[in-house]
């Protein structure tokens, strides 16, 4: 479980000190899946910092599993925006680079290749990044996160970069993979529909500095032929308005 | 920066060997005097005094290039690594090295040889004068040059600083530590001929000014032919290893 207390974020820029998060609650049980959605610039950003131990410099309390986030003994998977891959690693040192830093065995074994071969990418292990697509990019980071078995998935808008029908193809398969693992994910976003599309619970947050506006249950997740159905017209519907009236 | 596609650089390279030599053949043939001897007899001289009187003399040229340029990688580099990483170590050192980089180091030869005397050391730190601000400048500006974000993923795995040293900084700055060596290279092949000319009676550099004094011009011409060439095998070799290390690029 992930606990959130009085959590408020400044950093200091080149006009003075900004205030990025302000006194953010919030518990996530472990095993789910939570999408974060707010204007650009509303410190969604800096929250994953936060959890993933890059920013340090924070008041109030966050704790993963009963414990203050430290990288060195929790699992955590980042996977962010431009995809975080090192372009001088191949795809096969890139998905293996969590294990590697956590000195873990970085051999091929049933579970990597598993995971490899579900997000498509078992062809491409000697590849460096840039001999392949954005998208086959952010499954080699899907897998890396995947594969070292992280107990915490954070998730800085992955998919944004992509194009549109292969970001649905992505929400999908990692929607599929995530729920064979039910890894605890923090998803961030600024899409009403990916939000929708993958999150269990859908957080608001205010324009700068974030402040969560509301927790709304979704009930449109896991939902067949969601982006046909009333129920997804309708939560967009209130989502919209949550976002403007912050 | 010299850069050519491989095959390109090697059919450049034979190119550049055929016009050479044919220009030095044809006024050889042209002027027709002792001072400017053929190519041909040149390299028959190679032929016949390498083994005999020249080879000690080119490892004794190897050796010193070869120490110089590692003794300067490992010094500049790890100084070029902290400049570019930690923000406080740049700004004590990095007017040092503006500083001190256009001073013209074989000026500092007297200085060096009234403190360090006429041996080895003195050559060898000329050498590693000429070449090792451009290694730290290279390595600090590469250091600099990485984007936040490719930090971050480590960061978030919980990486310690020296993973950080071997899965982020050595490889994305190589090359560009290897391009500078490269080029930094030709002055320091003119340096060593330089301070070869005295306090030894080994090096290339010795074999060529002896040879000049001595009034034989095909030795010295054989002298300047195999240093150039020692050379341009350096300046391959480096090219190689950079070639094989950022075949990801």
């Amino acid at each position: 479980m992930i606990s959130i207390k009085d959590l408020s974020v400044t950093y200091q820029g080149n006009l003075g000190q900004t205030l990025a998060l302000e006194k953010i609650n919030i518990d996530i049980a472990s095993g789910d899946i939570y999408t974060f959605i707010g204007p650009s610039g509303c410190g969604k950003s800096t929250l994953l910092y936060v959890l993933s131990g890059i920013v340090t410099n924070y008041n109030g309390i966050v704790s993963i599993n009963g414990r203050g986030v430290d990288p060195r003994t929790q699992r955590i998977g980042l996977i962010l925006q431009n995809y975080g891959l090192l372009p001088w690693k191949n795809v096969y040192q890139n998905a293996m680079l969590g294990r590697r830093v956590k000195h873990d065995h970085t051999a091929l074994d049933d579970y990597s290749r598993y995971i490899l071969k579900e997000l498509g990418i078992e062809d491409l292990l000697q590849r460096y990044p840039r001999e392949i697509s954005g998208g086959q990019q952010q499954r080699v980071a899907i897998a890396r996160a995947f594969i070292m078995k992280p107990d915490l998935l954070l998730m800085d808008e992955p998919f944004s970069a992509l194009d549109a029908i292969t970001r649905e193809e992505m929400q999908a398969l990692f929607l599929d993979i995530w729920q064979q693992h039910s890894v605890t994910t923090i998803f961030i976003t600024h899409s009403v529909d990916e939000a929708l599309y993958l999150g269990r619970k859908i957080v608001v947050l205010s324009d700068s500095p974030g402040r969560i506006l509301e927790v709304v249950d979704n009930p449109c997740f896991q939902l067949d032929n969601l982006r046909f159905r009333d129920e997804y017209y309708a939560m967009s519907v209130r989502l919209r308005n949550i976002l403007n009236k912050g | 920066m010299i850069s050519l596609p491989t095959k390109n650089k090697w059919q450049g390279a034979l190119y550049s060997a055929i016009v050479v030599l044919a220009a030095w053949w044809l006024i050889a043939g042209l002027v027709q005097l002792p001072i400017i001897p053929s190519p041909v007899a040149v390299f028959k001289n190679i032929m016949d005094i390498f083994q005999t009187r020249m080879e000690t003399h080119a490892w004794y040229s190897l050796a010193r290039i070869s120490a110089g340029i590692i003794i300067s990688l490992l010094v500049g580099v790890p100084l070029g690594f902290l400049m570019g990483y930690f923000e406080r170590v740049d700004r004590l050192l990095s007017p040092l090295v503006y500083f001190t980089y256009p001073v013209p180091k074989l000026a500092l030869l007297p200085v060096v040889m009234l403190i360090f005397g006429l041996g080895e050391s003195s050559k060898l730190i000329m050498i590693v004068l000429i070449v090792i601000f451009q290694i730290i400048i290279s390595a600090r500006d590469a250091v600099k040059g990485i984007p936040q974000e490719i930090y971050r993923s480590l960061q978030s795995l919980g990486a310690s600083r020296f993973q950080m040293l071997t899965e982020i900084i050595i490889p994305a700055s190589a090359s560009e530590v290897l391009t500078s060596t490269r080029l930094a290279l030709g002055t320091a092949i003119s340096i060593l001929f330089f301070t070869e000319t005295f306090g030894t009676e080994y090096g290339m550099g010795y074999f060529i000014m002896d040879s000049w004094m001595r009034v034989n011009y095909l030795d010295m011409y054989a002298g300047i032919v195999v240093l150039s060439f020692m050379g341009f095998c350096l300046f391959t070799v480096i090219d190689l290893i950079e070639k094989y290390i950022s075949s990801w690029r």
